[in-house]
């Protein structure tokens, strides 16, 4: 085997590889990403659509938790102003509490709940989630965004 | 009084560095060894003041009084002091000086051991200089509160406690390859020696950072309650980007050390996996990413460690530039021999690197453009699953292949068995486990992987029977250790994964769950305490063939901190483990309480193939002393020149 061709394959294989895990990576995240709203973007942009899959943030808000009979649990995550409903059937985390900041994922089904496959809550007594913070910082610049174009109208 | 002697003692440690890396890059001798070792020995004894501060509750040094509370037991206190940034970052410090002062003890004195102590002298001067200019641990606090707000009761566990060591030894560790590699590119001189001398390196700080991954993987298992043990979070992959390159290091130094060949590639990994544990450590402590478990994040001091990661990285990327065009190719290959399989598993290892951090720092770049997104589980089993399977198919054909040009006919000869019952095996589980059609690539991958090492190791031994199986060189043990925990690992993972159940009920007492043919008979709750704590017991009796055990698992309130924590209960058995995890009563029906019951099959294979892959790693590590030990014996008897043969090779690494 000449010096020339082993470069050659060897350039190849990597080539190869390296477009495979490209055309891969594309993929993955195209069929697989989860965006990530506010309560308030999901109902007022009427976001919420039938197995979209989602991650929001915000607040569990105050006296909303439920217990279905089957041990799941119910609530609703707000960001002051608008409420999205969350079923979860697994264990909460400890620190879930009213009035604290949540992140909850899955997907919405046919009644437009979230059906949470996974629940976050703080981990610590100082550290908010980021999604909390950016939930209220959507809100926010919505509000912001309204009251612009309200005097206009 | 002590913690002012810790905070002198790491400033003489910081004078020591500086000196280290003066000496390192000038004269070098003895002095620059002894340097070396003081630098190691300074930060060690100011690591043992802030030990003292936290044992003695020293509330008015402000760590302590914010990371300690005097009800905490003291196995806890000795692991707040690193449960918190600023006593991590001097763990950090520790580690690294650790490292310069045991290769001043270990290594050969010559010129690429002196350039190397010269490096790690500037990385542990730059490292100290953040320490105690932007994050001291010895800061004092006025006045000094009675009592302090305790560690995070997540992290009061023995696993934990001993995770952040474990994972800096392996990170941490891969400075001194950096240092060794630069040292190597400074000199000109990246050939089979210096690879056999980076080797060792490379083996400890990676063997130490499987541990330190494995452990933080079982304390998430059972301490957060959801029986979960990786999640594909920023921290995890933080930890597992620099394990992918180590992997691939570990594998491209044998063809520069055996061959003399991918001396430019091999030293490039060197310098990756280095810049991968810093960009680790930014995500980590900088706060940019949500993270499951995010501790001790500091957006400021984020960006000192970004700059620190970009000089870094960006000076020994330019010593590269400099210096690999003129590093020798090594001889030929065929693709079909031991070279061209070790060149494949390093593409893949690395492109699963890069999948990894494709996917860890998506989420980070789209936040900028104002696009919130989080990417998770699913992206990394659509991309990175597929890529290792496929490199683990290849894993025993690689092992037995030999050197320039292998035949393929003798490989498919002796491994056809294998094969076969691995495909016979992985069909069959589809229709025992169910569930998933997944489960069959897994199991096919993981049971081919360890019945082809298998294989491979028999043919070693050879018809000399068990004798010889002890005589075997270390090295052959140590890749057959790894490799086949690396296949236990693949089998007990896919089917955790795939044939996991879980079920919440609501119990009052007196009430029964009835799941996978156990029984579960729930008899209320009962108090009980511990140090710092106040617990929720519940009485569980479960049944199963008849005999009947009574487990509690807790929920436990830690009130220094008034946050609480669930405590599971885990019933080993063949198949898996049964998990019963205590949730919270039900407001409305009062002594109702939600139980999480859950079987997590094979989990110990999990477990147990991390810890076979890391033993392997050890193992290779122990046949290079006993090789140098088995050297210096013969230097001692015969000429040097005889000496420096390569005694105990792999019986087939010589072809």
């Amino acid at each position: 085997m000449r010096k020339r061709s082993q470069r050659l394959w060897l350039i190849g294989a990597a080539g190869l590889l390296g477009v495979a895990a490209i055309a891969l990576a594309a993929s993955g995240l195209k069929d697989t990403v989860a965006y990530f709203y506010a309560p308030s973007e999901l109902v007022e942009k009427n976001e919420i659509k039938p197995g979209q899959s989602v991650r929001i943030g915000g607040l569990v808000e105050k006296k909303s938790i439920r217990h279905g009979a089957d041990g799941s649990v119910l609530f609703r995550v707000t960001d002051g102003t608008n409420a999205v409903p969350v079923t979860f059937s697994g264990l909460l985390p400890d620190l879930f509490k009213e009035d604290q900041g949540v992140v909850a994922e899955g997907k919405f089904n046919a009644d437009g709940e979230l059906v949470a496959k996974r629940v976050l809550a703080r981990h610590d007594e100082t550290y908010m989630p980021k999604e909390v913070y950016e939930a209220f910082r959507k809100k926010a610049e919505m509000e912001a965004a309204a009251a612009k174009k309200a005097p206009g109208t | 009084m002590i913690a002012e002697l810790g905070h002198l003692l790491a400033f003489l440690a910081l004078a020591s560095a500086a000196s280290q890396s003066l000496l390192g890059f000038t004269t070098g001798g003895v002095a620059l060894r002894r340097l070396s070792i003081a630098t190691g020995v300074l930060t060690f004894a100011a690591f043992l003041c802030l030990i003292y501060a936290f044992v003695t509750l020293d509330f008015s040094v402000w760590a302590v009084a914010h990371y300690a509370s005097s009800l905490q037991p003291i196995i806890y206190r000795v692991a707040a002091a690193w449960g918190n940034h600023e006593g991590s970052m001097l763990l950090w410090c520790l580690i690294m000086s650790g490292y310069g002062a045991a290769a001043a003890i270990f290594m050969r004195a010559d010129v690429l051991r002196d350039r190397a102590l010269g490096v790690q002298g500037l990385l542990t001067t730059a490292s100290l200089v953040y320490l105690l200019f932007a994050s001291s641990p010895f800061a004092r606090l006025f006045p000094a509160p009675l009592d302090g707000g305790g560690l995070n009761p997540l992290l009061q566990d023995p696993t934990v406690a001993l995770h952040p060591p474990m994972l800096y030894l392996g990170y941490v560790g891969m400075s001194f390859v950096f240092s060794i590699a630069a040292a190597g590119l400074i000199n000109g001189k990246i050939d089979r020696e210096w690879a056999k001398r980076t080797r060792p390196w490379v083996l400890v700080a990676w063997s130490a950072l499987t541990i330190g991954i494995a452990l933080g993987a079982i304390w998430a298992y059972y301490e957060l309650g959801w029986g979960g043990w990786w999640f594909w979070d920023p921290v995890e992959n933080a930890s597992f980007m620099p394990w992918l390159v180590g992997a691939a290091l570990i594998h491209s130094l044998i063809v520069t050390e055996k061959r003399g060949g991918m001396a430019a590639w091999t030293v490039f990994l060197a310098v990756l996996a280095f810049c991968l544990s810093m960009l680790g450590t930014f995500l980590v402590r900088s706060g940019v990413m949500t993270s499951v478990h995010a501790f001790a994040v500091d957006p400021k001091r984020g960006l000192i460690l970004l700059a620190g990661l970009t000089i870094a990285g960006a000076s020994a990327l330019a010593l590269y530039a400099w210096r690999a065009p003129k590093l020798m190719a090594g001889p030929e290959f065929d693709p079909v021999s031991r070279e061209g399989a070790l060149v494949l598993n390093n593409l893949f290892l690395s492109v699963g690197a890069a999948l990894v951090l494709i996917g860890t720092v998506t989420p980070m770049f789209a936040q900028a453009l104002n696009i919130s997104i989080s990417i998770g589980e699913p992206y990394f089993q659509l991309t990175f699953a597929p890529m290792m399977a496929v490199l683990l198919l290849f894993l025993p054909l690689a092992q037995q292949a030999t050197w320039r040009r292998a035949e393929i006919s003798p490989l498919v000869r002796r491994l056809w068995p294998a094969a076969l019952i691995a495909l016979v095996a992985s069909v069959a589980a589809y229709f025992v486990v169910g569930k998933s059609i997944w489960i069959v690539p897994g199991v096919l991958v993981g049971l081919w992987v360890v019945l082809g090492v298998g294989t491979d190791f028999a043919k070693r031994v050879g018809p000399g029977g068990l004798g010889r199986v002890f005589r075997l060189p270390l090295s052959v043990w140590g890749m057959t250790l790894a490799h086949i925990g690396i296949g236990l690992f693949v089998i007990g993972a896919t089917t955790e994964t795939v044939a996991r159940q879980e079920r919440t009920f609501a119990l009052g007492p007196g009430q029964s769950a009835h799941m996978f043919n156990w029984d579960f008979r729930f008899d209320g709750v009962s108090d009980g305490d511990g140090p710092n704590y106040y617990a929720t017991r519940a009485n569980i009796s479960i049944t199963h063939d008849g005999k009947t055990t009574i487990i509690h698992p807790e929920k436990r309130f830690y009130s220094v901190a008034s946050t609480s924590t669930t405590e599971v209960s885990i019933r080993k058995t063949l198949e898996g483990d049964v998990y019963v995890a205590l949730g919270d009563t039900l407001r409305d029906e009062p002594g109702v309480w939600r139980i999480r019951i859950a079987k997590h099959p094979l989990i110990d294979w999990v477990w147990g193939g991390a810890l076979l892959i890391a033993l392997g790693g050890f193992m290779s590590l122990a046949s290079r002393i006993r090789r140098r030990e088995r050297v210096t014996e013969a230097a001692a008897e015969t000429p040097p020149a005889v000496a420096t043969g390569d005694g105990g090779e792999p019986a087939g690494a010589t072809a």
